[in-house]
């Protein structure tokens, strides 16, 4: 039996009946379309998938659909809502060098957004901590550390306030 | 990589859960952060008929701290909550350090100390420091509630005391004694995200410069998360020396029945099993002299 929910992505409300065997990364990219949001292991272990859950980043692979009924949903497409500005950490990812294939790159740019929220100011240890739920199978790990410093900074001198979607 | 198929409830009270806990039978599985479970079933090992989901029952995740009782923490209380929580971080340490340390932020922000629990993974990070803090584990059926040491809820990897249609409903710790001071360790070959190779939690109680008593519980050195009784009367009632703790931690491993796996050896564990044992007992003395400086 399909399950009627309502929820929020990226600030656009949705109302979707859906099965409830089906994860959030599923109707996401399948029915939403936003296919920013990748599905890497499928077992919570490389974070390809993280996207907000109200203010909290989560596995969208083990999430299941009908469980953000009433959410607030936050994919890597609501990070630079316009389209021409992109938000801090996804300039700093571009400026840095940060993407290389690109697949773990949402999810890292998710959990990255997550630490900064709770961590203006986090030290290599601590951004390594944040990003401890993330592979990236090009191994450009110094990379995205720094992207992440790089976009700490940024967001400090800018007085950037997170919005909330 | 697709879901099986299964029904799907969400109740909005204890009481209806357990209705349906108990309607569905021995096809029904009980659902809190999804991180074990939805793994399980995702891996083909579990398929439930039907799910019941936890999360919308009202005042099931409340983290409540009484300073002359104890601390009760809500079955869908979030890992990274009970990391966070201030009464835990001051009161608990070795209890927020083990949620802390498990797992990724996303399955902190997902998973739940119940589910860590009821898992019973044998490297269940929770299960030592609560052990040895003598925590209690409630359990609600539709004949009622019964509270029973989390000592004797670990029967095996995978198996638990809960009986079908009970659901576990909280955890509560009492509050340490005075002069007494608690500790997790755990070693895995990774920082933190990989499954504990070991993990020791140790609460000791002290009298001046002897150990009164304590408890140490070693984590994924047995079937279940394992008392080492024989070290906890070791070190009871003895003069607190460095060759104490040294013997502490031989005894710990000689009692310890680890296996060799893709984690690590047998042989080395039982090593870690006497390093962590040390490190742990120092960390509990420790943390006992901070306590008893601050309340004077």
């Amino acid at each position: 039996m399909k399950h009627h929910i309502k929820f929020k992505v990226n600030g656009d409300e949705y109302s979707l009946a859906v099965d409830p065997w089906r994860t959030l990364n599923e109707v996401l990219r399948e029915d939403l379309n936003l296919t920013g949001t990748k599905l890497g292991c499928g077992t919570g272990d490389c974070g390809a998938c993280t996207v907000f859950v109200d203010d909290r980043t989560v596995s969208s692979c083990l999430t299941l659909a009908v469980s953000v009924d009433g959410k607030a949903v936050r994919t890597v497409e609501g990070l630079a809502p316009s389209g021409e500005e992109l938000h801090p950490v996804q300039d700093a990812f571009i400026k840095t060098g940060a993407i290389q294939c690109g697949f773990c790159t949402s999810g890292m740019e998710m959990s990255a957004v997550h630490l900064l929220s709770h961590n203006p100011a986090p030290t290599e240890r601590e951004i390594r901590a944040g990003l401890s739920g993330h592979l990236c199978r090009c191994t450009g790990y110094n990379q995205i550390v720094e992207a992440i410093s790089v976009a700490a900074e940024k967001m400090r001198e800018s007085g950037s306030e997170e919005v909330e979607s | 990589m697709r879901l099986p198929r299964f029904e799907y409830f969400a109740p909005k009270t204890l009481d209806a859960a357990l209705s349906l806990l108990t309607e569905n039978g021995e096809g029904a599985h009980v659902l809190a952060g999804g991180t074990d479970v939805l793994v399980k079933m995702t891996l083909g090992r579990l398929r439930p008929k039907a799910l019941i989901r936890l999360e919308g029952i009202q005042g099931l995740n409340e983290i409540h701290f009484e300073p002359k009782k104890g601390l009760t923490i809500g079955a869908t209380a979030r890992l990274a909550e009970v990391a966070s929580h201030p009464d835990i971080l001051t009161h608990y340490p070795a209890v927020a350090y083990a949620a802390q340390v498990m797992a990724n932020v996303q399955v902190r922000n997902m998973g739940t100390v119940a589910g860590n629990l009821c898992n019973a993974a044998p490297s269940a990070d929770t299960a030592p420091p609560l052990i040895a803090m003598g925590a209690e584990v409630t359990v609600a059926s539709l004949k009622g509630e019964r509270r029973l040491p989390l000592d004797q809820f670990f029967k095996g990897p995978g198996l638990t005391a809960i009986e079908p249609g009970e659901i576990m409903t909280s955890i509560f710790v009492p509050s340490p004694p005075p002069k007494s001071g608690a500790s997790y360790k755990r070693i895995s070959a990774r920082c933190g995200v990989d499954i504990a190779a070991v993990g020791v939690g140790v609460m000791a109680l002290f009298d001046g410069e002897a150990c009164r008593e304590a408890g140490i519980v070693l984590g994924a050195v047995a079937p279940i998360p394992m008392r080492a009784i024989k070290t906890e009367g070791l070190v009871k009632g003895q003069e607190w020396t460095q060759e104490l703790i040294e013997r502490a931690g031989d005894q710990a491993a000689q009692e310890s029945k680890p296996i060799s796996d893709v984690r690590a050896s047998a042989e080395w564990r039982k090593r870690m099993v006497a390093v962590l044992t040390r490190r742990a007992l120092e960390e509990a003395r420790e943390r006992a002299k901070k306590r008893y400086t601050a309340a004077h």
